[in-house]
């Protein structure tokens, strides 16, 4: 077997190999979210109705959780490039988050609202960096060796 | 569109890296004009990114590789600066300087949408292998830093003006442009951060490596290419709309 051979049989393995759906499960939670926020942005400041929001983020709150879950359950993985990733992006969502939030606030938000859509931003911090991470990493060697 | 679709020319002589992959549109895909594809766009896809296989040692030890860190951190500083300006905005009802942040940082956000997806993508597609790997390891991790300090900044600076502006009121007559600009911005983000970002960072990981996976590349270099067009033809609708609520 020649370096080339082993190297597109590496690469292959890498591309082909069988996850579970992290990336599509922290996608649909980032739609939700969005649909949420979307749905508190169009009405506020006026008199909203929590009730939709609150079924949006309890659904994305159980997708985060499933997907935490799921992600235990991945056996060979580059774990360190996962946490590298996974630091820096969470700390700069927590900052875009942070501002967002201080936005609202600053606007007068109270309530209800505020916890929602706190709790909204709160998945979303989470979410983005997961999305981010693992898609990094799902391409990384397993290993200390081959991790980045 | 597909990798070593018809006509990739496949030269592996042993001992080589091969990073050979070759983005063509099918005309049962997306036929020439399509709507996705207007412009450059098509040329962008049509254009191929045949990198040859590169020399074992010498070629891709000179090959250009994005900084250790990935992001650039002398911009950090300098992100750091303009968002705390922008709180200091927002505190201080600042409605100029809110203005501003809005204009500007719409206007590159748009700009650099369009003119990535539309201008640099298809010369990116013309330029030599060695070109491109250069170009993208120079260019991917600056766009790392600026294209979220951007949306950031023009969002959270749009949220107030339309706050001070009396745009949020459900009783605003346009208020339902208001809610169509929630509802792009919340699709492009949705695109930007949970295809193409991840896209972009997979990419910059894997020029880091000593041997870059070429099939791997081009796969995710496809995601970016379709992922730019939505977000540029989008970025239109931001245009429609912004323009409407100033008119």
């Amino acid at each position: 077997m020649t370096q080339h051979d082993a190297l597109s049989d590496g690469a292959a393995g890498l591309i082909e190999r069988r996850l579970p759906p992290i990336t599509e499960l922290a996608v649909a939670t980032m739609i939700i979210v969005v649909i949420g926020g979307i749905y508190l942005a169009a009405h506020i400041p006026g008199d909203v109705s929590l009730a939709p929001a609150v079924v949006l983020l309890i659904v994305a709150g159980v997708l985060v959780l499933v997907n935490l879950a799921a992600l235990t359950r991945v056996g060979e993985f580059a774990w360190r490039t996962f946490r590298i990733v996974f630091g820096w992006a969470l700390l700069a969502y927590l900052v875009i988050a942070g501002m967002i939030e201080y936005a609202f606030v600053t606007d007068g938000t109270r309530g209800g609202p505020l916890i929602v859509l706190s709790l909204m931003l709160a998945v979303y911090a989470v979410d983005v960096p997961l999305i981010l991470s693992f898609s990094v990493a799902r391409y990384q060697e397993a290993g200390p060796a081959a991790d980045v | 569109m597909s990798i070593a679709g018809s006509g990739a020319r496949r030269r592996e002589p042993p001992d080589c890296v091969v990073i050979s992959l070759r983005i063509c549109l099918k005309p049962a895909v997306a036929p020439r004009g399509a709507v996705l594809n207007p412009v450059g766009l098509n040329a962008m896809v049509e254009s191929t990114l045949d990198m040859q296989p590169l020399p074992h040692n010498a070629a891709v030890e000179a090959m250009p590789r994005p900084p250790a860190s990935i992001v650039p951190l002398w911009g950090l500083p300098i992100v750091g600066a303009v968002l705390v300006f922008e709180v200091v905005a927002i505190a201080g009802n600042w409605l100029w300087a809110l203005d501003f942040f809005h204009v500007v940082g719409g206007a590159l956000w748009t700009g650099i949408d369009l003119f990535v997806g539309l201008v640099i993508g298809p010369i990116i597609g013309r330029l030599s292998v060695q070109a491109r790997v250069e170009f993208s390891a120079r260019f991917m991790p600056k766009m790392v830093l600026i294209m979220p300090t951007l949306v950031t900044m023009t969002l959270a600076s749009g949220w107030q003006l339309a706050r001070h502006l009396q745009y949020l009121d459900a009783s605003y007559p346009r208020h339902d442009w208001i809610v169509a600009s929630f509802i792009v911005v919340g699709v492009m983000a949705v695109i930007a951060l949970g295809v193409l970002e991840p896209a972009n960072l997979a990419v910059l990981f894997e020029l880091r490596k000593p041997k870059p996976n070429g099939i791997l590349i081009g796969k995710l270099m496809r995601r970016f290419i379709y992922t730019a067009g939505i977000t540029g033809v989008m970025q239109l609708a931001t245009l429609v709309i912004m323009t409407r609520l100033a008119t």
